[in-house]
């Protein structure tokens, strides 16, 4: 059984037990653990059940590579599937759930699919499941979807909050372990700004668990020491919890930081996503041990021996009382040693090679007692939920069994691979280095940066270096190398620290154990335990043609759960290369992508959530729309009052009352959202006249004109009123959405094409509340205020002045878009809610009340105005709308003018804009089409219209609409039908879009 | 005319680990044109009270200013009140050459965040290098802040003056209380001597 010992636990801190529980069972631990030491100390070997085959599973590693145990982690609104237990640090109050399997993870009825193996191999689904293709709707996807996934997805919101920041450094250091380190110092005392993070709670990695000597003292006190020395650096920042996450170009980082994981109830953010800008980056990320493929390798209780080791060293905890160590190298002897020490039994070391003579550590563990067994491998491991024993053979035969040894532990080695994900990330290519077997680094190759130059450089394992000597030697260097680069000088007779020499004997490369292994073994040696692929199936792949790397990975998902094949990428792709009968570096490794281990959702969002999700634009009068029955709707980020709802109305009610008014008495609009842009200069003229279709050089001073405004490939892009405030001065409106876009679009002309043009634009949207007050009482409204005369006289239609109305400084534009006699008020944002006020006071016994955007919507369609969006969706040309009157003859040019010359805008059968009207008096359903005679080559009836915008005028008390038909402008007075989801298709008789005033006397009084 | 009322009406939130205060009314004027001319400069400096600023720099006396927005854009700053005088004193100085000045102080909303921990709360915000060895008290910048355009200026050691669109003003007050909600000091950034933070 797997249990704490009395001893050892580098990490823990007896003197804070913790409790918490797994699966509703209460447990205890101590601050230091994580839920992976703390379970085991509890016993508890079983944590979860496989993806395909729901094989029980225990913890294989101790860190981040982990690939089997993960959990449903909380409850409500800090519930979390997926949660890898070895990188989970305990809390009191902890708990955890086991995932994938019912009813219970004890016994699971998935857990047949194990003994269906033989019937799922790789790329089963694929096979299985393309026939008959009706069973894939109805039979095979609901047996899927309800067979798939691990963790359960979280029902409740979120309650924490999360976080970026923006950082920036001469030098990024990733990985905290001595070779990170010793990186941080030496970049430290070269004056460069330096940033260290470490995705651990402790700095130091292996070293302090594996031992050794460095500077004469122990490695763990060598770590203290360095640390020491480098907190004191004022330019170097030292983080913990926090992961480097993602190398992208231009040296830019992702570092992902768990601030309150470990501890849920304190205050401030959950999660900060770190952006950092770094000169260069160091991946001091280390190195992952490699498990060897034998039969039964999943089993609970088969771990890397670095993890055996690491339970025992830093969290006191036994894996197993008998543990077998079955290796290709010398380093998996540590654990063999640190097992012994801890007091704990080692019936024997299997090792695959046979070496002439006995290594230091060989030697060592002799001298311990414990049995070593050249030449031999696991030829199964015998147990189901549990190790009970191994079945030992020849490596160099097919597996027949030579002894059985009973045990309840086996802690493997198949050697180390460097973590190359963020030296791939961004194009760092790699080398294979046949010493250990493994990619490192190709330091020739580096990712570079925009001058050309490599911008990451590996640092200690991570760049292949196992020894200590080497890994500090190596990081020393690499520091020294980059601190020099960017040009900052190291102190003189700065050296690397030195580490005691042990002699290593070379690894041997063990793909397959025994290396003779027949189908039978083969079928139940896991590589990727998450997703269940076996050395079989990638086999398999290969005999299926599966020839890449990449498509082999896809076709078995070997790599490719949540663990990214942090374990499984090496020995996969060897197995491929064997069964392909290449070279392993032929056949290449799979892509490394960002993120190194899965970062939050949540994190990456950042302090988007909640009420700053999304900004929300707001005029100055908002709060006044929110506190008077407004329903609003978003245009762009703004949210415009679409109708102020009285109690007891419905908002089709309120629609129909403002209209109603509006024509009738007084209505009031905050149209501060149109834009307002200033166009001044000597060239200002010149460069509107190519910006809207028609003349605004000619405007004079004083006086409005409606303008349209289209893109060089002659499509409508906006339109609005251009008012002439001086000899160099015009100001441009725009549509609500148009002001930032039309404003860049203007800026874009003269930056790129015309910049030699004497011409400014300023965008002054936000300036002013604007306020229009429409209808036939809206004179007597600013009469009744007082101040300027704003009499027909003196201000006529599509005139504007500027002048006083009690009491506010104002500029006035006699413009209209309801066809009622309309003012639009332009006035300082900051007075714009006074001055709202005041007209509604004045307004009163007029009759004055709010409408909103439908209001507004109807009381255009009723005047047949187009509406930018509407009518428009960006294929649609002026001439389509019968805009021909705003379109100058008299321009030599204007944006758009050539492209509406050619043949297919100019061409005859384009849509044009007719009104239409239900001939029951319906309203028309939005974006119908109207239906033509017989089907186009595809089958499909042939259309020849669609309504663009429809709405029941209370005025006219009927359905009116406008839309876009072939031919239509000849063909008044024609009835034709158009399609209805609803029922059966709706005949509508095409009519004149101006419905209501033809003659604009309403508004020009 | 009534009394000017700003976007937020000057609220403010001292509960996390800096200040944040709506400030304002600040009398601001776009002034466009050929930074390099002398009639421009001029005519900036001499109605501002202070010399124009080198690319990235905002210079300030007591209530009046000049900051750098573009190779070709300045804005002055001066009391609210004064801000429509100011355009016509700026454009009756440049006379007759090319230039555009444009009152935006109502489309602006201004704020103040200050603490020891200010530099920590911009830097969640902005992508802008905010180590107390880079940038310095009259240094400015056009960022944005989360999601919105926005510029800001450090005016002291401790204190940051925002500015950013008027609609935006509600937004931009929410994002920083959240930057500020306590318990999140980075702890990035030496304090200066003598500074403690509330973290």
């Amino acid at each position: 059984m797997s249990t704490r010992l009395a001893t050892g636990g580098r990490l823990l801190n007896k003197a804070k037990p913790l409790s918490f529980s797994f699966n509703g069972k209460q447990m205890r631990g101590y601050q230091g653990d994580t839920l992976a030491s703390a379970l085991l100390a509890n016993d508890q070997m079983l944590m979860g059940r496989s993806f395909k085959y729901h094989r029980p599973r225990s913890v294989v590693a101790s860190g981040a590579e982990e690939p089997n145990g993960l959990v449903n982690l909380g409850r409500e609104g800090r519930f979390e599937p997926n949660a890898r237990v070895t990188t989970t640090e305990l809390f009191d109050g902890l708990e955890a759930a086991s995932q994938n399997h019912w009813p219970s993870l004890e016994f699971d009825v998935g857990a047949i699919n194990a003994r269906l193996s033989r019937f799922l191999p790789a790329g089963f689904y694929y096979k299985m499941f393309m026939y008959p293709r009706s069973f894939w709707k109805h039979v095979y996807e609901p047996i899927i979807r309800h067979s798939a996934g691990l963790g359960k997805a979280p029902k409740s919101r979120d309650v924490d909050t999360y976080e970026h920041f923006h950082a920036f450094c001469d030098i990024l250091i990733v990985g905290g372990g001595v070779a990170g380190l010793e990186a941080a110092r030496t970049a430290g005392l070269s004056g460069a700004r330096v940033v260290l993070m470490e995705q651990t709670d402790h700095w130091g990695g292996r070293a302090p668990v594996d031992g050794g000597t460095v500077e004469g003292v122990a490695a763990d006190q060598f770590v203290e020491n360095l640390v020491e020395e480098i907190a004191a650096m004022p330019n170097v920042q030292m983080r913990l919890r926090c992961m480097g996450a993602g190398v992208y170009d231009h040296g830019y980082v992702l570092g992902y930081e768990r601030l309150t994981d470990h501890q849920p109830d304190a205050a401030g953010p959950r999660h900060r996503l770190w952006r950092i800008r770094a000169s260069h980056v160091i991946t001091a990320t280390g190195a992952i041990e490699r498990p060897l493929s034998f039969a039964g390798n999943d089993i609970p209780g088969v771990m890397l021996a670095s993890a055996v080791r690491d339970y025992a060293v830093n969290f006191g905890v036994s894996v197993g009382d008998r543990t077998v160590v079955v290796t290709n190298n010398d380093n998996a002897y540590l654990t063999a040693i640190a097992l012994r020490h801890a007091g704990l039994d080692v019936p024997a070391i299997l090792d695959a090679r046979v070496l002439p003579q006995d290594s230091e550590l060989m030697a060592q563990a002799k001298a311990l007692g414990i049995r070593v067994l050249m030449g031999h491998a696991v030829a199964s491991v015998q147990g189901s939920k549990r190790v009970t024993g191994v079945a030992v053979c020849s490596q160099a035969g097919e597996g027949a069994v030579l002894e059985e040894i009973t045990c309840d532990a086996v802690a493997m080695s198949g050697g180390w691979s460097p973590v190359v994900h963020l030296w791939s990330h961004c194009g760092g290519k790699l080398r294979w280095d046949t010493a250990h077997a493994c990619f490192s680094p190709d330091v020739d190759q580096p990712p570079k940066g925009a001058d050309g130059l490599g911008f990451v450089t590996p640092a200690g394992a991570a760049s292949g270096m196992f020894a200590l000597d080497d890994v500090l030697h190596d990081a020393h260097a690499a520091a020294d190398g980059v601190a020099t680069s960017l040009g900052f000088k190291l102190p003189k007779d700065l050296t690397a620290p030195h580490a005691e020499r042990r002699e290593e004997t070379p690894m041997a490369p063990v793909w397959m154990m025994p290396q003779g292994a027949g189908t039978k073994l083969r079928e139940k040696a896991w590589l990727d335990y998450q997703n269940d692929v076996k050395v079989s199936d990638v086999r398999l792949a290969a005999q299926e043609g599966f020839v890449s790397v990449e498509h082999a990975k896809r076709y078995t998902t070997l790599g490719m759960a949540t663990d990214q094949g942090k374990l499984s990428n090496i020995n996969g792709l060897a197995t491929l290369a064997g069964a392909l009968d290449m070279e392993i570096p032929a056949v290449g490794t799979t892509t490394f992508r960002p993120p190194y281990h899965p970062i939050s959702m949540a994190a990456i969002g950042g302090e988007a959530r909640g009420n700053v999700f999304q900004p929300i634009r707001r005029t100055p009068m908002h709060h006044w729309h929110e506190t008077n029955g407004a329903e609003f709707e978003p245009v762009g980020h703004w949210r415009r009052p679409y109708a102020y709802v009285r109690s007891g109305e419905s908002t089709h009610d309120a629609v129909m009352r403002e209209v109603t008014n509006t024509r009738k008495n007084l209505g009031l609009l905050d149209a501060s959202t149109l834009g307002k842009i200033i166009v001044r200069g000597p060239d200002a003229g010149r460069f509107l006249d190519m910006m809207y279709t028609n003349m605004m050089s000619t405007l004079k001073p004083g006086k409005c004109r409606y303008g349209l405004m289209c893109s060089e490939n002659g499509f409508l892009i906006d339109d609005g009123v251009v008012a002439r405030i001086d000899d160099q001065t015009w100001l441009c409106h725009t549509t609500t959405g148009g002001a930032d876009r039309i404003h860049q679009h203007m800026e874009e002309w003269l930056q790129t094409e015309w910049w030699d043009w004497q011409v400014h634009t300023v965008n002054v949207t936000e300036q002013y509340a604007q306020i229009a007050v429409v209808g036939p009482n809206a004179r007597k409204c600013l009469e009744k205020l007082g101040g300027m005369d704003v009499s027909a006289e003196a201000l006529g239609f599509m005139d504007w002045a500027d002048g006083e109305i009690g009491g506010f400084k104002v500029r006035v534009y006699r413009i209209s878009f309801s066809g009622e006699l309309s003012y639009e008020i332009a006035i300082d944002a900051s007075h714009g809610q006074a001055f709202w006020d005041a007209l509604t006071v004045a307004g009163n016994d007029l009759g004055i009340m709010p409408y909103g955007t439908e209001c507004l919507h109807i009381l255009r369609a009723e005047k047949g105005f187009i509406m930018i969006g509407d009518e428009t969706d960006g294929t649609i040309i002026p001439q389509d709308l019968g805009l021909n009157w705003a379109i100058s003859k008299k321009k030599e040019d204007y944006l758009g003018k050539r492209a509406q010359e050619r043949s297919h805008m100019a061409d005859p059968t384009r849509w044009k804009l007719v009104g239409l009207e239900a001939t029951d008096g319906s309203t028309l359903p939005d974006g119908a089409y109207a239906v033509g005679e017989g089907t186009n080559e595809n089958g499909q009836r042939n259309t020849m219209g669609r309504v663009t915008s429809t709405y029941h005028s209370p005025t006219l008390d009927k359905g009116i609409a406008m839309g876009l038909v072939l031919n239509g402008p000849d063909r008044m007075g024609e009835v034709i039908s158009f399609s209805n989801l609803e029922g059966a298709p709706v005949e509508a008789r095409i009519v004149d879009p101006v419905f209501y005033d033809k003659e604009g006397k309403k508004q020009n009084v | 005319m009534s009394e000017p009322v700003t976007a937020l009406n000057n609220t403010s939130d001292a509960t996390g680990i800096a200040a944040v205060s709506e400030i304002g009314p600040v009398g601001m004027i776009t002034l466009r044109g050929d930074l390099n001319a002398s009639y421009l400069r001029k005519a900036a400096a001499q109605i501002a009270g202070v010399d124009v600023p080198a690319p990235l720099g905002c210079n300030s006396s007591d209530n009046r200013g000049i900051a750098w927005m573009s190779p070709d854009e300045l804005l002055v700053m001066c009391p609210y009140a004064e801000a429509g005088e100011t355009v016509e004193k700026l454009e009756k100085a440049i006379g007759s050459n090319f230039a555009t000045a444009a009152n935006v102080s109502d489309g602006r909303a201004v704020f103040r965040v200050s603490g020891p921990l200010a530099r920590e709360v911009m830097a969640k915000l902005s992508p802008v290098d905010l180590d107390p060895a880079i940038f310095k008290p009259g240094m400015f910048r056009r960022t944005r802040l989360a999601q919105v355009p926005a510029a800001f200026w450090m005016t002291d050691d401790e204190t940051f003056q925002i500015f950013c669109f008027r609609s935006v003003a509600q937004y931009v007050f929410d994002v920083l209380k959240v930057a500020a909600q306590s318990g999140s000091a980075v702890g990035h950034f030496p304090l200066a001597e003598g500074q403690s933070a509330n973290t």
